[in-house]
């Protein structure tokens, strides 16, 4: 190889490294404060919270591998997150039998309040609170509602923040639903 | 690619000014002037001798001292236009509509078109990114291709040096001896320029003393800790390296700590001390009542057992029992907990008592726990208070619903049932704060309200910044490159005796040419050598001014 062959070699590759750096510092830049460490694709961190109404009833997400797994976090005092709790009930009922699970994850708030709350709306699901708001931590989720689904291998296909309406909801419980064998 | 050929017989690469080996100038600029321009030394600088492939067309682009300039201009103009109004970082708002209205509000139209122009975030957009980033390409760039030259010509000096390049020097002189042995001169000098720190090399009737070379490497070192610098910021990203989250805790809760995996931290305690001093002068002035003494919060750091996940809460291992102070923070594991803020007296339980309304006759106290209320507060047998609803901030009704603004208990709102003796099948009341409504008709019955327990709020930063070492080494390096290359010069002096004995002597510095004056005022009283003339004094006097600023700080 001749010097100067070498020498361009020698510049392309420094200059390759140099835009690389500078790419990676915009991209992690604009993709901060979406997705600090959670994005679509990654496994979808494990975790494990007791059920509202069955204290012995722990739900553990490593325990749903092979269903896909509708996780929707909320609070009482977020309006669209009880506007979309009927059509989740609704479209839970259906797709429950095809391998879809859904747990409604409440931000640390009163035993009293979410049954209150659950009750009033009469919508069937499982419910658990995050007490110190862990998982939501673990799940990056600071706005409400938020609603990440996950698919049977455990990977994370999509995360939602903002009401979803009952077509939505059908259209992304269908995305994670087990193939039929 | 053409080769310069001098008449010493050395092959120079294209673009050389100075021939590589004895210093004759190869252009006809420099045979033309009277003093040779020595920045670089004259080598090829590499950008300028190639320009062919993309490759070698971005590398001269970044290499360009012009382009290098503009980069910092424009860098410096686009930093200091984010400091006109405060960026989003230090605006306490959180939403989007938010941020926009308080521009507006507070700064007017230009504060609006501010935001609307995204210069409320400067720093973290990508074209300031992107300038920061052309500026460190520039700046390597720039470093790599004349700094390697550069030093392997300062490298591969050669003693000896051509007439034309020793006559073309600022510093110069020629003639006898005035006294003594001229076959002793050269000895002379050598020994004089030891005693001056100088490095001296001979060959032959030839003597080259050269002292601080290292300065020149000077601006190349203060780059590279800029590079550093640079580094370490970017490292930011990278997850892992850089934490800065800020929490509210409750007294008596625990909560996962955000950045921090498998930590909880509980606060056991917040501490608002004040001095109890009689006023001072100065406070009744300025209007103050109390000042604060500390603020603390008592926290218990815990730890998940390693194969837990989160949400489980039960096998928590303490790791630390601290009292977070002002500047006294909890660390653990390069993580620091900071005492930021805090928040007085938030409700924490209230008590009521079921009374008569006609007769004040209590029938019984009921304390609600506000962070777990219960289904029903039994009081005997026949009388109960059952919690129908709770709404922590009360916001009005919708669709004749009580409805909750925000999960704290701000401004607390309940239905009780009251089943009392008198009423079995119970009697149904709204209570706020100052309204109370009756949805069923007069009640016989109601809660009074009788008082409340509170409770503090700790506002914590969790930071940790695993860059600040780097930060602190390329700090440290720039610095150094910049003492390097300003308090220390690059002096040579380069002597020929020749056949006749009489001395022929040139001198350079990069800078401070006070200094090798002086030093050669003392080499031309040892070495007895003729008075040497500077060359660019005589064209200061000639042409006025100007000559003198662009020769005096080379490379």
């Amino acid at each position: 190889m001749d010097k100067k062959q070498k020498r361009s070699i020698f510049r392309g590759v420094i200059l390759v490294v140099l835009l690389a750096a500078i790419v990676y510092t915009v991209y992690s830049t604009a993709t901060k404060d979406k997705v600090e460490v959670l994005q679509v694709g990654d496994k979808a961190p494990d975790f494990e919270l007791v059920d509202l109404y069955n204290g012995d009833l722990k739900h553990r997400l490593s325990d749903y591998e092979g269903k896909g797994v509708f996780l929707n976090f909320w609070g009482t005092w977020c309006k669209p997150c009880k506007k979309e709790m009927p059509a989740m009930s609704n479209q839970y009922a259906i797709y429950k039998e095809q391998g879809v699970e859904v747990l409604a994850v409440n931000i640390a708030q009163t035993e009293f309040e979410v049954k209150n709350f659950i009750e009033s709306l009469d919508v069937h699901f499982p419910v658990a609170i995050d007490p110190t708001k862990s998982v939501m931590t673990a799940y990056n989720v600071d706005l409400l509602p938020a609603t990440i689904l996950i698919n049977p291998e455990g990977k994370v296909e999509k995360i939602i923040t903002g009401e979803m309406n009952e077509q939505q909801i059908a259209s992304y419980m269908e995305s994670i639903k087990p193939e039929q064998e | 690619m053409g080769k310069i050929i001098c008449a010493c017989g050395h092959e120079n690469p294209e673009g050389t000014l100075l021939c590589e080996k004895c210093g004759q100038p190869l252009t006809e600029e420099g045979k033309k002037s009277k003093i040779l321009n020595m920045r670089y030394d004259g080598i090829a600088i590499r950008s300028k001798t190639r320009n062919k492939s993309i490759v070698d067309k971005i590398w001269n682009f970044f290499s360009s001292v012009k382009v290098g300039v503009t980069l910092i201009i424009i860098n410096l103009v686009a930093a200091s236009i984010g400091t006109i109004f405060p960026q989003e970082f230090y605006v306490s708002v959180s939403t989007e509509e938010q941020k926009a209205a308080y521009y507006e509000e507070t700064y007017g139209s230009l504060g609006k078109l501010y935001y609307e122009l995204g210069l409320s975030n400067v720093y973290s957009s990508w074209w300031f990114q992107i300038l920061v980033g052309m500026l460190a390409i520039s700046i390597i760039v720039a470093s790599i291709d004349r700094g390697l030259p550069l030093h392997r010509s300062l490298k591969n000096q050669r003693v000896k040096r051509h007439t034309s390049f020793m006559k073309r020097q600022r510093i110069v002189a020629e003639g006898p001896v005035t006294e003594g042995d001229p076959s002793k001169t050269l000895n002379l000098i050598e020994e004089k320029m030891k005693a001056l720190k100088y490095k001296v090399r001979r060959d032959g009737n030839a003597l080259l003393a050269e002292r601080g070379r290292f300065a020149r490497y000077g601006p190349y070192i203060n780059h590279v800790g800029l590079i550093i610098f640079l580094f370490g910021v970017m490292l930011r990203l990278v997850p892992g390296f850089y934490v800065d989250e800020s929490m509210w805790i409750r007294e008596g809760e625990t909560r996962a700590v955000p950045g921090m995996d498998g930590y909880f931290i509980e606060n056991e305690d917040f501490i608002l001390e004040m001095h109890d001093n009689e006023k001072t002068e100065n406070q009744e002035l300025q209007g103050v009542n109390v000042v604060a003494k500390n603020y603390q919060t008592d926290v218990k750091l815990y730890k998940q057992s390693e194969d837990a996940v989160p949400g489980q809460a039960d096998n928590l291992e303490l790791v630390e029992d601290y009292s977070i102070r002002v500047n006294h923070p909890l660390q653990h594991e390069g993580f620091s907990f900071y005492q930021m803020d805090f928040r007085l007296n938030e409700l924490k339980t209230m008590k009521f008592e079921l009374t008569k309304k006609e007769t004040g006759e209590s029938l019984g106290e009921v304390s609600i726990d506000l962070t777990n209320p219960q289904k029903e507060y039994v009081l005997n047998d026949q009388t109960k208070v059952e919690l129908l609803g709770f709404y922590p901030d009360f916001s009005g009704f919708e669709n004749g619903e009580p409805q909750t603004k925000t999960p704290d208990p701000n401004n607390p709102a309940f239905i009780f049932k009251m089943v009392t003796p008198e009423k079995p099948e119970g009697e149904v009341s709204f209570v706020a704060i100052q309204q109370t409504i009756e949805p069923n008709g007069d009640n016989t019955y109601k809660m009074e309200f009788q008082s409340v327990e509170m409770r503090d709020m700790s506002g914590l930063t969790v930071h940790k910044d695993s860059t600040i070492p780097i930060l602190a080494i390329g700090g440290v390096i720039f610095m150094l490159g910049v003492a390097i290359g300003s308090y220390w010069n690059h002096r040579r002096v380069w002597v020929e005796q020749l056949e006749d004995g009489t001395i022929r002597l040139a001198a350079h510095t990069n800078k401070n040419w006070f200094s090798i004056k002086k030093d050669l005022n003392a080499l031309s009283e040892f070495a007895h050598l003729p008075r040497y003339i500077d060359q660019g004094e005589e064209d200061k006097e000639a042409d006025g001014e100007g000559k003198e600023k662009e020769g005096d700080s080379t490379l």
